[in-house]
C-alpha cells in the first residue's frame, strides 16, 4: 500500500474580513494535522487569522477545455460592470 | 539557482514550421505571457524539463539546509541562533513549496524524495562544500543566497503557474536572508583580528563555488535556447554571472575584505568588472560526487528519511484508523 | 536565602529550561522525517530561544546587569538550574516528541499559574509564553497520540520513550526553599501544586495514545537545584558555548 501522507491545499483567510484565499499545499495524514501544519508551514510571518484545508483529491475543478463555454458568456455582460455607466460628477459618489 | 546545468528533453528549439498545432499554440501562450496551468496542455518535453528543474531546486533547498544547520547549536548569541534557525526553517519551507509545484506536473513528493536519495537528481554543487567557521554562515547568506537571488527574481514571471507562484512566495520571504548574511560577515569584519581573519577565511573558500552557481558558459547550449524559448530560464549563466560579480565586490571592499582573484579589475570600457573563471574541472568533479561533502550530505538526507519511515507510517495509520472508527459511529 | 536571591534562581529554572530544550529541539533542523515537521519543530525551537531570552534577561537585569547571552553563553554546568528531562539527548523523533510532550503539559499550567503573578514582568513574560506553549502541548499531544495509536513499531517506540522519560518527570513537582519563598512572595506557585492537574492532562492524552504509565514514582533530581546535572549537559554547553569561550570579548 503507497504510504504517502495525502496533499491538502491549504486557503489563508489574511486580514478579517477578507475572503480566503489558495496559498499553496502540503502533506499530512489528516485534516487536523494539515490544519496545524499550515498554522507552522504558512503563517511563519502572521499571514492568517483563519485557516482552510481540503484534501486535494477532493477538490473538482473546471477543465481548460471548458474555457471558452465557461467564461466567455459573461464577458459580453458589461453591464454587469458598475464602470459601465455614466455618472455625472454632479451627482457625487454613487 | 539551485538549478544548474538541466538538461531540456527532446531536441531543442523548433521553428514555427516544425510545430503541431497544439504546439504552436502552446508557444503562443507564452509568448504572450500568459501562464501555463496544471490541466493545461504542455508538450512532454516541457513537463520533463520542468519536473527536473524544479525539482533540482527543491532538493537544493533540503541539501541546503545541513551546511547552515550544522552551525545552529554552535551560534554565539541567542539572537544569531535564532535567526539562522528561522532562515534555515524557511528553506525547508521553499523546498516545500517547490515540491508542491512539481506534484502539479503529476510526480508525488516521495517519488521526487526518493529520485534525490538514490542519486537519479541533483542538487546545486554549492552545497557540497563544507562550512567550517562561523564566518561561513555569513558567506552563504551574503554570497550564495545573494547568487541565488539573481536566479529567483526573474523566474518569478516563469511561464508555469504553480512554479511562478512558489518563486513570488520564496523571493519575499527570501529577502530577509541575504541581508542577516552580510550582517554577521560585517560584524565580524569590523571585529577582532580572529574574527576578521574568519571572515575573510570564509570568503577565500566561497567566492569560486559562488560563481559556480550559475553553471558553466550556455551561450550555445541548445538546451538553454529551449528553456528560454519557453520561459522556465530567463537569462543566461553568463548574464547573471557577471550581474552577481558587478554587484558583491563594492559590498567586500565595504567590508575591507579581499576578493580571492587577482585578475579582478574594473572595465571602463565594458562598464563591468573583468574576473577569472573558476576552476570548471573542480565544478565537473563536484557534480560527479566528488565534492568536498557529496558523499555526506547524501548520507544525512538518507539517514533523515529511513529514520522517519515508522514516524509516517504511523501518523498515517492513526489517521486511517480515527477515519474508520468515526465511520464505524456514524 | 533572600527574596531576590530566590527570585534569581526561579528565572534561571525557567530560562534554563527553555534554553536547553529549545537547543536539543534545534538539533532536529533539517533531519526531520517529513518537511512539515521539521519546520514546525524550528518555530517550537524558536519560541523557545525567545522565551530564553525573556527570562535569562530578567535574570539578568538582578544579577548587576548582565546580558541573556552572558548568562546562556559563560556559565559552567553547576549554574544551571534546567530539569534534568530537558538535557537528556533527543534519541529518535518519538523520544523527542513524547519529551516535548512531557514539559509541555508542565509547562502551560505552570505558565497559566505564572499570568496571575505578583511581578508584572514575569506575569508578562508568561502571558505571551503562555499562548505558544498552548500550542506545542496541542501539536506534541497529537503527535504522541497518532504515534501511540499507530503501527505496532510506532506504538512500541513510544512507550519506550515514555519508559525512559518518565522517571524524569517528578523533578518538574519538587518544592524547595526557593519555591517557598516565591510562593511566599505571590510570585509562582508551589510546583507540587500542579501535580494533580498535570497527572489529569498527561493521563488523559497517554489513554488516547494506547500508552501505559510506568507504575514507579520514582524521580531522578538534581538539574533545578545545579546539585548534579547528567552527563549529557557537559556536551550540549561545550558545542553552544564554544565560540563564546573560544574567543572571549568578542561581539558576534
Amino acid at each position: 500500500m503507497k504510504n504517502e501522507w495525502p496533499l491538502w491545499e491549504i486557503f489563508i483567510r489574511g486580514q478579517h474580513g477578507m475572503s480566503h484565499r489558495h496559498v499553496g499545499s502540503l502533506h499530512a495524514p489528516d485534516a487536523e494535522m494539515a490544519i496545524k501544519n499550515a498554522r507552522d508551514v504558512y503563517t511563519r510571518r502572521n499571514e492568517g487569522v483563519s485557516i482552510w484545508v481540503v484534501e486535494a483529491n477532493n477538490i473538482a475543478a473546471s477543465s481548460p477545455s471548458d474555457k471558452g463555454p465557461m467564461y466567455e458568456p459573461s464577458e459580453s455582460k458589461v453591464y454587469r460592470h458598475p464602470t459601465f455607466f455614466d455618472i455625472p460628477d454632479e451627482v457625487g459618489a454613487m | 539557482m539551485y538549478a544548474q546545468m538541466v538538461k531540456t528533453t527532446g531536441t531543442g528549439v523548433k521553428s514555427r514550421d516544425e510545430m503541431t498545432d497544439q504546439e504552436r499554440a502552446f508557444q503562443d501562450k507564452i509568448d504572450a505571457d500568459i501562464k501555463i496551468e496544471p490541466k493545461d496542455w504542455m508538450p512532454d518535453d516541457y513537463r520533463a524539463t520542468l519536473i527536473r528543474q524544479i525539482g533540482q531546486h527543491a532538493h537544493s533547498e533540503i541539501v541546503g539546509q545541513l551546511p547552515e544547520g550544522n552551525w545552529i547549536t554552535r551560534a554565539p548569541t541567542l539572537e544569531r541562533k535564532a535567526i539562522l534557525l528561522a532562515k534555515v526553517q524557511d528553506e525547508a519551507g521553499h523546498g516545500l513549496y517547490l515540491y508542491c509545484a512539481a506534484e502539479t506536473l503529476g510526480i508525488s513528493r516521495d517519488e521526487i524524495t526518493e529520485m534525490l536519495l538514490d542519486g537519479r537528481m541533483k542538487y546545486s554543487s554549492i552545497f557540497n562544500y563544507p562550512t567550517l567557521n562561523w564566518a561561513d554562515i555569513g558567506a552563504i547568506g551574503w554570497l550564495v543566497d545573494g547568487a541565488a537571488i539573481m536566479n529567483q527574481v526573474p523566474l518569478q514571471r516563469t511561464s508555469y503557474g504553480p512554479y511562478s507562484r512558489a518563486m513570488i512566495r520564496i523571493c519575499k520571504e527570501e529577502s530577509f536572508h541575504q541581508r542577516q548574511g552580510y550582517d554577521a560577515i560585517r560584524k565580524m569584519a569590523e571585529g577582532t583580528p580572529e574574527q576578521r581573519r574568519m571572515a575573510q577565511d570564509a570568503l577565500n573558500r566561497f567566492w569560486f563555488p559562488s560563481l559556480m552557481m550559475f553553471g558553466p558558459s550556455d551561450k550555445e547550449s541548445v538546451h538553454s535556447a529551449q528553456s528560454m524559448a519557453w520561459k522556465i530560464k530567463i537569462n543566461t549563466n553568463d548574464e547573471l554571472r557577471q550581474k552577481f560579480v558587478d554587484q558583491t565586490v563594492p559590498q567586500a571592499e565595504y567590508l575591507g575584505l579581499t576578493i580571492p582573484d587577482p585578475d579582478l579589475k574594473w572595465n571602463e570600457e565594458r562598464g563591468h568588472y573583468d574576473f577569472s573563471e573558476p576552476d570548471w574541472s573542480e565544478f565537473f568533479d563536484v557534480i560527479k560526487g566528488n565534492g568536498p561533502c557529496n558523499t555526506d550530505r547524501l548520507a544525512a538526507r538518507n539517514k533523515a528519511w529511513d529514520d522517519g519511515k515508522w514516524v509516517r507510517d504511523g501518523m498515517l495509520a492513526h489517521a486511517r484508523k480515527k477515519r474508520a472508527r468515526n465511520l464505524a459511529a456514524e | 536565602m533572600t527574596r531576590d536571591e530566590a527570585f534569581h534562581q526561579f528565572l534561571l529554572r525557567m530560562g534554563d529550561n527553555t534554553l536547553i530544550l529549545g537547543h536539543r529541539v534545534s538539533e532536529w533542523c533539517g533531519l526531520a522525517p517529513v518537511l512539515e515537521e521539521d519546520i514546525a519543530l524550528a518555530n517550537t525551537a524558536l519560541d523557545l530561544i525567545g522565551q530564553t531570552q525573556m527570562w535569562l534577561g530578567l535574570a539578568g537585569e538582578i544579577d548587576g546587569g548582565k546580558s541573556a547571552d552572558d548568562l546562556a553563553f559563560l556559565r559552567d554546568a553547576w549554574d544551571f538550574r534546567n530539569v534534568l528531562l530537558v538535557e537528556v539527548p533527543n534519541g529518535d523523533f518519538g523520544r523527542t516528541l513524547m519529551r516535548q510532550f512531557l514539559f509541555d503539559a508542565w509547562h502551560s499550567i505552570m505558565l497559566g499559574r505564572l499570568i496571575k503573578s505578583s511581578d508584572n514582568r514575569v506575569a508578562a513574560i508568561a502571558a505571551k509564553a503562555s499562548k505558544e506553549v498552548a500550542y506545542h502541548l496541542e501539536r506534541s499531544g497529537d503527535t504522541v497520540v497518532g504515534l501511540g495509536d499507530g503501527t505496532e513499531e510506532s506504538h512500541a517506540r513510544m512507550q519506550e520513550a515514555l519508559d525512559y522519560l518518565w522517571p524524569y518527570v517528578g523533578e518538574m513537582f519538587a518544592s524547595d526553599d526557593v519555591d517557598a519563598e516565591m510562593v511566599k512572595a505571590g510570585i509562582a506557585p508551589n510546583p507540587a501544586d500542579l501535580r494533580a492537574e498535570y497527572d489529569a492532562l498527561v493521563g488523559r492524552v497517554l489513554t488516547e495514545a494506547t500508552l501505559t504509565i510506568p507504575e514507579s514514582r520514582f524521580a531522578h533530581k538534581g538539574g533545578r537545584d545545579g546539585r548534579m546535572h547528567t552527563e549529557h549537559l557537559g556536551h550540549l554547553l561545550t558545542q553552544m558555548q564554544w565560540l563564546q569561550r573560544a574567543y572571549p570579548g568578542a561581539t558576534w
